[in-house]
């Protein structure tokens, strides 16, 4: 396994359907204003396909597939503003929790289950992940790369847990509770059977590191990782 | 109650229950309503309210379904008590449900007492009212009646269908009965089944009515008296049902009625007590003691899944309907659980559904309330579905 090269957002991007646009009811931003992490996980999702977003928060990245890429799209999100924002956005969004409500849906509902910038938010990382395997035929994980050379010197050089742009909180009042390093979720996938599809790491303003390069160099220079993996029963 | 307010208001309910402060579409022998119980019920009528103008395309249609005790007038000074309508807080102008906007229509449920047929009305055969020769009635049978309704009135699709409590049951089996016709669907505070515990309330009611020396088997209102003392007894056990613990510790905690002590008597002392007698005999002068049996009874009897081997996603398999569930954290009488049934079913059944739980202590009566995040979610909900079918 090899990480993909860097994903042609543009061409994704031309491929939204006239459909999607005329059913869209409120438009998510422009597709440059986009959020960069956003148009890469848009790049990864076949159009016209069925998509779960866990932990949705206010529907953007929904919105954004129906629009760009037809996508027929739900989202579980904790939080009621979230949910509220998501439901004015005409999205189906219901308030709930990944750790719990995953459990709830029947096998091989989704094409793509996602999950952004929650797993190291959850109570049970790798029950999580089965159950996006086992709900969708492809998961999207992206988290915070805890092998990033800041984290790495915040704690081995000044021996204090990391509070970076990008993990702004304090040990004490962070939800996040199970980070891992690029490397690590890359043993779990292999642990649980999926096969990694495609791999990015992001760098600090969400752009993909550009090259193709070494995993010790991503582990290092990522500050988040994104992976598109697929079950390997299904093709 | 004297002997002549007792005479008002048992005229009153009988002139409301058989020609109505309200419209009215009466069905004549040739198109009974068709009921669970395998009665063709032939004359019948259904008394309904509307506000705001049917568009063009007839698609801005929202059918409002009322409670086990609501009725018509969910948006205008009620006829018998004076109060103003029972869901103002979500319907009129500017509101979430925008009159300005939509075209709402709210029918009073079969087996009510306000001008739809029932046990208070009058029998065409006899010259009597029907009491307890009227047939049973079920969720569906009330669905079964709008629907006919909504045919009378020329409208093929509802844009939404919406309801609390028994209500959202009936929004429910709306969605189950007539998929294609119901575009969004909102159900608030209700379940796809009446619970054990929901079915043990609402038998110790209609024990307190029957118990009722005046209740005379059903045949009060032909001897000229009425179950007044039953009728109330159930309405103060089934209003603690609606509220909840903290709540009545907020608004009541253990403070007594105009009074610096207790006065050692079975007056009413504190204050919870005074407000549930209040709450019981204003009741009283509003509601038909038999009409209280049948639509209880109608929601004991409501279990969508039973029509569909235990399954409840199998009833909403393929459902083109947009839904929005709600509940309410301190909702006890259908808790948060039952409405994640809901989703959950709905979910296995691929449809759309969005669902918020708000959190309130005010208990079940929440969604009658002021309460807007409620009003925030549903607004939102609304807008979004109105562009999609395309309503100005």
């Amino acid at each position: 396994m090899s990480p993909a090269r860097k994903t042609d957002v543009a061409r994704a991007a031309t491929l939204a359907g006239d459909r999607a646009r005329a059913q869209s009811v409120f438009s998510p931003p422009p597709l440059e204003d986009a959020r960069k992490d956003h148009l890469l996980v848009a790049g990864m999702v076949e159009p016209g396909s069925r998509v779960l977003d866990v932990g949705c928060g206010d529907g953007l990245l929904l919105a954004l597939l129906r629009e760009h890429r037809g996508v027929d799209g739900r989202g579980i999100e904790l939080s009621r503003e979230g949910v509220s924002h998501a439901l004015a956005r005409g999205l189906a969004v219901i308030q709930g929790d990944a750790d719990t409500d995953l459990a709830d849906y029947p096998d091989d509902s989704f094409d793509y289950v996602i999950l952004s910038q929650t797993i190291q938010a959850t109570r049970q990382p790798r029950v999580v992940l089965e159950h996006m395997l086992r709900i969708g035929r492809r998961a999207i994980v992206s988290f915070p790369n805890f092998g990033h050379w800041r984290v790495r010197w915040e704690i081995g050089v000044r021996g204090r847990m990391p509070v970076t742009d990008n993990l702004p909180q304090s040990w004490y009042d962070t939800p996040n509770i199970h980070f891992c390093t690029m490397r690590d979720f890359v043993q779990l996938c292999r642990e649980l059977g999926a096969t990694i599809e495609q791999a990015h790491a992001l760098d600090a303003w969400g752009r993909p590191v550009r090259f193709n390069l070494p995993w010790w160099f991503w582990n290092m220079f990522g500050q988040q990782g994104v992976f598109l993996l697929r079950r390997r029963d299904v093709g | 109650m004297s002997e002549h307010a007792l005479r008002s208001v048992v005229s009153i309910h009988r002139s409301e229950a058989d020609d109505p402060t309200s419209p009215v579409q009466r069905f004549g022998p040739d198109e009974p309503l068709m009921l669970d119980a395998g009665v063709a019920l032939a004359p019948w009528q259904i008394a309904y309210q509307t506000y705001g103008t049917l568009n063009e395309d007839r698609s801005n249609a929202i059918l409002v379904c009322h409670a086990l005790t609501g009725d018509q007038h969910v948006a205008n000074r009620h006829p018998v008590t004076g109060k103003p309508g029972w869901w103002e807080t979500l319907i009129g102008p500017g509101r979430p449900i925008d009159t300005g906007r939509y075209f709402v229509i709210c029918a009073n449920v079969i087996g009510g007492c306000l001008g739809t047929t029932g046990p208070a009305s009058t029998r065409q055969d006899t010259g009597g009212p029907w009491a307890l020769d009227f047939p049973l009635v079920t969720i569906r049978d009330m669905v079964r009646a709008q629907a006919m309704l909504v045919d009378r009135l020329g409208i093929p699709n509802l844009f939404c269908v919406v309801g609390g409590s028994m209500g959202g049951m009936q929004v429910l089996q709306w969605a189950v009965s007539y998929p294609e016709r119901v575009f969004a669907a909102l159900p608030i505070a209700t379940g796809a089944r009446h619970s054990a515990q929901n079915i043990a309330f609402h038998e110790v009611g209609r024990q307190a009515i029957m118990a009722d020396p005046d209740w005379r088997r059903g045949r009060y209102l032909d001897e000229g008296v009425r179950p007044g003392k039953g009728l109330a007894v159930a309405r103060m056990g089934a209003h603690i049902t609606y509220l909840s613990e903290s709540a009545l510790h907020r608004k009541f905690g253990r403070s007594l009625q105009n009074r610096a002590a207790p006065t050692f008597s079975f007056d009413a002392d504190f204050q919870i007590e005074s407000y549930l007698r209040h709450q019981g005999s204003s009741f009283v002068e509003r509601f038909d003691p038999n009409s209280y049996l049948y639509v209880t009874r109608a929601m004991d009897y409501f279990d969508i899944a039973a029509d569909y081997d235990g399954q409840l996603a199998r009833a909403f398999r393929g459902s083109p309907t947009r839904f929005l569930v709600m509940s309410f954290t301190s909702d006890w009488l259908f808790p948060t659980r039952d409405s994640r049934a809901i989703v959950h079913a709905l979910n296995a059944g691929g449809a759309q559904v969005g669902f918020v739980e708000i959190e309130t202590d005010k208990g079940h009566d929440a969604f009658l309330l002021d309460e807007p995040e409620m009003f925030a979610a549903a607004r939102g909900f609304l807008d979004a579905a109105a562009v999609a079918r395309g309503i100005a």
